[in-house]
């Protein structure tokens, strides 16, 4: 337990000093520059010469150009590990952090708000189309989802966007907000906020819920067959305590590995999904600073998905031998 | 015995592929492939006979657009894969049948590169390196996908490496390569073919992803740089439908393809994988 516990951490620091290494190298083999970006803006336009003399300042003392390169490396190891991400180059006074810190709430909003309603409905799904009396239509359902769940959520995002906010426009485009609405603890302003966050949620957990139907369907056929299963049919307990206590019970647990296993790909979904609804989270902030080649944003934003991600599996990993004591030492899931 | 439900996934999904490369087909016949350029024909033009599917608003008429955009993002999807198959392939029998350390250090990048949402990784390089080629795209895609492939290859080679047919190999004095490439590849075959198609998906879901972004090499008519440029242009809010929506109902359909193909290989690689088990 233990060793697996020190494995596992160490594996973590290797991922965030792969990418932050990895990220250095890209930086210095780059052939776009920031800095002439930077000039060119300045020239563009003249109030931001203060602005853009910090920038190179900043640029000058993160990469200590005059150096040669493991001095960079390290003078690049102390700002990251000092917090310092650098400056946007689009809204500049404001840092990369900054302009993190206020897109990162919307993001973990959105993405726990899309697994949670995909994790029930995918598992209720999957669990109750393993029971032997499923209607046809449930099993057709669970088909159905399947299928959608090859789809990545871009499309199912632009599928959606056209079906709901153009085709019937019932939903608005993209936002949070109503633009030019006030925003109060009112009734109104929820439910302005909630009719924002239909589309982008509904299309992330759409894409989610095939996965864990089928999964669920499958482990549940397995815990179905099993001993106990047919010792409590014979002791004469209801169809429905079978099902939820000795079925879906010890299926669930295996369930919430699966949702560590995917964080990646869910993660780069959603950058996607944002940049479409342009909803306000970190994903949209990517997408922006991409089309105004703010360097430093890109750099920022694309460290923080890494680090959060592994970060994440790195919790559930840890955590969920303590809450499925079937998972001790040794081989988790490998 | 039930090797049979395998059939009906794999007409299915040659329906889907047979539908995209039908596209191909039809705008080759119906339009002239020079429809492409700009400003051939009237720009933002509804569908009618002479534009079967219409023109978008710089003038390239969009069916000619599909004929040309299909096979340059084919032509990324399955290099992306096959480049990720055989890199996954080499790490994964290596670390399968040597072991130890080798299995170790190749095993830790697989957790590593797992990890990693790729993702924002080809969005750095993409920001970083702009103009790539196709074939550029291909292989830097083959990063996102080659994890996969080398975690399943080990897995058979495993297995493989205990069986009565390597034994005696090693016994008559073959090599370590040789037994690889001799005696385990031709077994992991059927194996190879299904993970190839699922490293398709991977990498035909990174590529667009990317070009959607704006980062695929933009002097190209692919499919995601399709779907980029009518976003960008609002073609969905000035209601020109036939200028987003065929490549998104390409993709789709596409997906599907891959999808139920990759499934009725899985299940004929691995038949313990058939009945309720995904």
């Amino acid at each position: 337990m233990l060793r697996r516990t020190i494995i596992r951490i160490l594996i973590f620091c290797l991922t965030v000093w792969v990418a932050i290494t990895v990220n250095f190298i890209i930086v210095r083999a780059t052939p776009v520059d920031p800095i002439a970006g930077i000039l060119g803006r300045m020239a563009s336009k003249g109030q931001s010469v203060q602005g853009g003399a910090e920038i190179v300042a900043f640029y000058r003392d993160t990469f200590a150009l005059d150096e040669p390169w493991p001095v960079q490396y390290f003078m690049y190891l102390r700002q990251l590990l000092s917090g310092n991400l650098g400056y946007s180059l689009a809204y500049f006074p404001a840092t990369v952090g900054d302009v993190l810190l206020h897109a990162i709430p919307w993001s973990l909003g959105l993405l726990l708000t899309a697994v949670s309603i995909a994790f029930v409905v995918g598992n209720l799904l999957g669990a109750l189309g393993s029971w032997r009396r499923a209607p046809l239509v449930l099993r057709g359902l669970i088909y159905l989802s399947m299928t959608i769940s090859a789809v990545p959520f871009y499309l199912l995002a632009l599928i959606l966007l056209y079906l709901f906010a153009f085709m019937w426009p019932i939903l608005p485009t993209g936002g949070s907000f109503t633009v030019g609405s006030t925003r109060d603890f009112s009734l109104a302003t929820a439910i302005d906020f909630i009719r924002h966050a239909i589309l982008p949620v509904g299309s992330i957990a759409l894409g989610l819920v095939g996965f864990w139907a089928l999964s669920m369907r499958g482990v549940m056929t397995t815990v179905l067959d099993e001993d106990y299963l047919m010792y409590g049919r014979v002791k004469g307990l209801r169809e429905r305590t079978l099902f939820l206590h000795y079925g879906v019970r010890n299926a669930i647990l295996p369930q919430v590995t699966a949702l560590a296993i995917d964080m990646g790909q869910l993660i780069s979904g959603q950058v996607l999904v944002e940049a479409i609804f342009n909803y306000p989270g970190v994903g949209t902030v990517l997408f922006n600073a991409l089309r105004t080649s703010d360097y430093f944003v890109i750099q920022g934003v694309v460290l923080f998905i890494i680090v959060s991600v592994s970060l994440a599996m790195l919790v559930v990993d840890l955590v969920y031998p303590l809450i499925d004591p079937r998972i001790t030492a040794g081989e988790a899931g490998r | 015995m039930r090797r049979r439900p395998a059939t009906v996934p794999l007409i299915i999904g040659a329906t889907f592929l047979g539908g995209v490369l039908l596209t191909v087909v039809a705008g080759h016949v119906l339009v002239s492939p020079d429809s492409t350029a700009m400003f051939s024909a009237v720009p933002n033009l509804p569908p009618d006979a002479a534009h079967p599917l219409g023109t978008q608003s710089q003038g390239r008429d969009m069916l000619a657009v599909m004929a040309a955009a299909i096979p340059a993002t084919l032509f990324v999807s399955l290099l992306g894969g096959g480049v990720a198959v055989i890199i996954g392939t080499i790490l994964g029998m290596t670390a399968g049948y040597f072991g130890g350390v080798v299995d170790g250090v190749i095993r830790t990048a697989v957790d590593v590169a797992l990890t990693i949402p790729t993702l924002a990784v080809l969005i750095l390089i993409g920001a970083s390196f702009p103009v790539v080629s196709l074939s550029a795209m291909g292989f830097i895609i083959a990063l996102t996908a080659w994890m996969g492939p080398a975690r399943v290859v080990r897995a058979q080679v495993l297995t493989l490496r205990e069986r009565e047919f390597v034994r005696i190999a090693k016994l008559s004095g073959l090599g370590g390569f040789r037994i690889i490439a001799l005696e385990l590849l031709p077994n992991l075959i059927p194996f190879l073919s299904a993970i190839f198609v699922n490293a398709v998906v991977t990498a035909t879901a990174a590529t667009i992803g990317l070009e959607v972004l704006g980062l695929g090499p933009r002097q190209t008519i692919t499919l995601g740089n399709t779907i980029f440029e009518a976003l960008y242009y609002t073609a969905m809010w000035r209601g020109m439908w036939w200028w987003w929506a065929p490549p998104v109902i390409v993709l789709v359909c596409l997906f599907q393809g891959l999808f139920f193909i990759g499934k009725a290989l899985d299940s004929i690689a691995n038949p313990r994988a058939l009945g309720a088990t995904t």
